[in-house]
């Protein structure tokens, strides 16, 4: 049985937040540090708490920690030591495993999240602005309080329009294929799979290999835990435009070559199902839009293309150990919406996106190492995810048709990493231990 | 890379590879460690590790075992990339040694946890598991078992490719393709 009580809700809930804000916090003494996670814990609900109340409620509030963070609240250094390498190193230090080179360096990187005294993370979603702005104004009172904890930086988040339905600046529709867990009741969508053991994303649970191992000690600090790869991603939603037109005369031609990017039309509709003509209500109903394979529906890919974004992310039943590599996403858009006709304004906008998994070598850092960033997925030879690959302009794309394929040689970044770190996600229970550390026990 | 745009495949080529396996300036990091360099004999492993001395037998039964997992399905092994395994017994000073040589088209870092995914699916764990220093938590602890094949992996100092660079589905689709010509042909007469 899932011990929602205990879970964080971010792991496990969805909530209807058009807003909110992200803090990055540094903590400069371990007393001052626990008064803050002693505060704000009171306002960290768990899965169960959401479940339950929802629709009343107007915030959520989520809290992570880096490894260095765990060192800054007081965690002893044999307990640190039970954790997994690729955590203790950070995103920052693993950036040439994660494709993060070039542009998108940790050198360029903003709002100190490359920093080793980056501690902590508070996201805050609300309801509406001023809920927000009241939920602002209470942690800024908080932090005055605390005199050894600094913000580092904060991220606001803004839902963008239109706001019926979830979407990027790019206008893709989002949210269509997220892993069901088993126990939770809910119950996939056709086509997303049987439900996953929850220990592939929450620790302390069997796993798709078995039962729970090498879990950081104590128990009580990672028991209902879980680990977030924090993505902060710029979204050039000028030179995406310039693209399709440069590579379409009509509307109809440039949506069909960003459904060739994406594999799904910006509706949300599935080449695979919808290969030649957008079809919106395929796109706006869960109960087809994620109902096709590969193999045996596309196997060429003269669909969806090989190297498109939900291929390389969702292999389905073209990888093998699908089950070992399923992640939780989270997060929200930030900045603000380029209207159509608009010329790039020189603002960042994009989103800042959380994967969520109980292995971070084996299912963030996998996909980003190799269903991402490696340049023969797929035999591709030359090419990488069009989307959130590491791109500079010497990479091509192809779009198997017949009789003769497409191919766009010197495919733009339209995405840029702007920040990123790896947070530990503790449960309920666990953040009240690490509140209620002491100084005496770091001898 | 088989990048089929250059028709590298045509030209052999050798390439000598540094002492310690990699080349300096160009060695990239996997997520388990340095990724040892793709040559014109493709990516490939050679581990070399000591037989836990009295189980001979066991690596004989095991090349049945799999030589039936193989037969029965014929891609098994298909998550690994492979084009060719080499398993050898050899003697020194009287002990016996296992080497395990492999040759594939993606670096071993890549797919590293679905091979041993693999491994304990086929029972390749067999082998392994008497060979001395194998870590008895391998099957739960997929870093252990990656420090154990890197800790055991005698990179080469010399590789040579007659078609360099060309990967296992590459060489299979050409012969499809002339399998497909062929038959073109003989429909045409």
């Amino acid at each position: 049985m899932l011990e929602n009580e205990d879970i964080q809700h971010i792991l496990l809930t969805r909530t209807p937040a058009l807003t909110g804000q992200y803090k990055f916090l540094s903590f400069r003494n371990a007393m001052s540090a626990r008064v803050w996670l002693s505060a704000i814990l009171e306002t960290v609900q768990s899965a169960a708490e959401v479940q339950a109340s929802v629709d009343q409620n107007k915030r959520w509030v989520t809290v992570g920690f880096t490894w260095n963070g765990l060192r800054a609240l007081g965690v002893d250094e044999a307990s640190l030591a039970t954790f997994p390498d690729e955590f203790k190193q950070g995103m920052a230090a693993r950036a040439e495993i994660l494709g993060d080179t070039g542009e998108n360096h940790p050198d360029n990187w903003v709002g100190g999240l490359a920093r080793t005294d980056l501690h902590a993370i508070a996201i805050l979603f609300a309801r509406d602005a001023a809920e927000r702005a009241r939920c602002q104004t209470e942690h800024e009172k908080l932090i005055a309080q605390c005199k050894g904890v600094e913000v580092l930086s904060t991220l606001d988040l803004e839902a963008t329009p239109p706001f019926d339905y979830e979407h990027d600046h790019f206008g893709y529709r989002d949210r269509l294929s997220q892993p069901v867990i088993e126990g939770t009741g809910e119950v996939p969508t056709p086509g997303s799979g049987l439900p996953l053991k929850p220990g592939e994303f929450i620790l302390g649970y069997p796993d798709e290999g078995g039962p729970p191992a090498n879990l950081p000690q104590p128990r009580i600090l990672s028991h209902n835990g879980s680990y977030m790869a924090y993505r902060r991603l710029q979204e050039h939603v000028g030179r995406f435009r310039d693209f399709l037109r440069r590579h379409g005369q009509t509307p109809e031609e440039q949506e069909l070559v960003a459904a060739k990017l994406m594999g799904r039309w910006r509706s949300g509709a599935p080449l695979v199902l919808a290969p030649d003509k957008d079809d919106p209500a395929l796109g706006d109903d869960l109960k087809r839009n994620n109902d096709f394979n590969y193999k045996h529906m596309d196997p060429h890919g003269y669909a969806v293309p090989l190297g498109a974004h939900i291929r390389r992310m969702n292999p389905r039943d073209t990888a093998a150990n699908m089950n070992r590599r399923r992640m939780i996403r989270r997060g929200a858009t930030y900045g603000p919406h380029l209207p159509e006709d608009a010329p790039e304004d020189g603002v960042e906008r994009g989103i800042a996106a959380f994967v969520i998994c109980a292995s971070l070598i084996r299912q963030f850092e996998f996909a980003q190492n190799v269903w991402v960033n490696d340049r023969n997925f797929h035999q591709l030879g030359n090419e990488r995810d069009p989307i959130i690959g590491t791109q500079d302009g010497t990479l091509e794309y192809k779009i198997p048709k017949r009789p003769i394929r497409k191919k766009i040689t010197g495919l733009p970044a339209f995405t840029t990493l702007r920040g990123g770190a790896y947070f530990f996600l503790p449960g309920i229970k666990a953040l009240g231990y690490l509140a209620a550390l002491s100084d005496v026990r770091q001898a | 890379m088989s990048d089929t745009t250059q028709q590298d495949w045509i030209k052999p080529v050798a390439m000598a590879i540094p002492k310690g396996g990699f080349f300096k300036d160009k060695a990239e990091q996997g997520r388990y460690g340095m990724i040892f360099p793709k040559s014109p004999a493709c990516y490939g492993f050679s581990i070399v590790a000591k037989v836990i001395p009295g189980r001979e037998q066991v690596f004989y039964e095991y090349a049945k075992n799999i030589e039936k997992a193989v037969a029965d399905q014929p891609d098994c092994l298909a998550t690994l990339k492979l084009h060719y395994l080499r398993w050898v017994l050899f003697p020194i000073k009287g002990e016996t040694y296992f080497m395990y040589q492999g040759i594939f088209d993606t670096d071993f870092d890549k797919y590293t946890e679905d091979a041993v995914t693999l491994f304990t699916k086929l029972g390749i764990k067999t082998v392994f598991e008497n060979l001395e220093g194998f870590p008895t938590d391998w099957q739960t602890n997929a870093p252990a078992f990656i420090k154990f094949v890197r800790d055991h992996q005698c990179p080469s100092f010399l590789e040579y490719g007659e078609y360099p660079y060309v990967s296992a589905d590459e060489i299979k689709k050409a012969l499809k393709l002339k399998a497909a010509f062929s038959d073109m042909l003989d429909q045409m007469q």
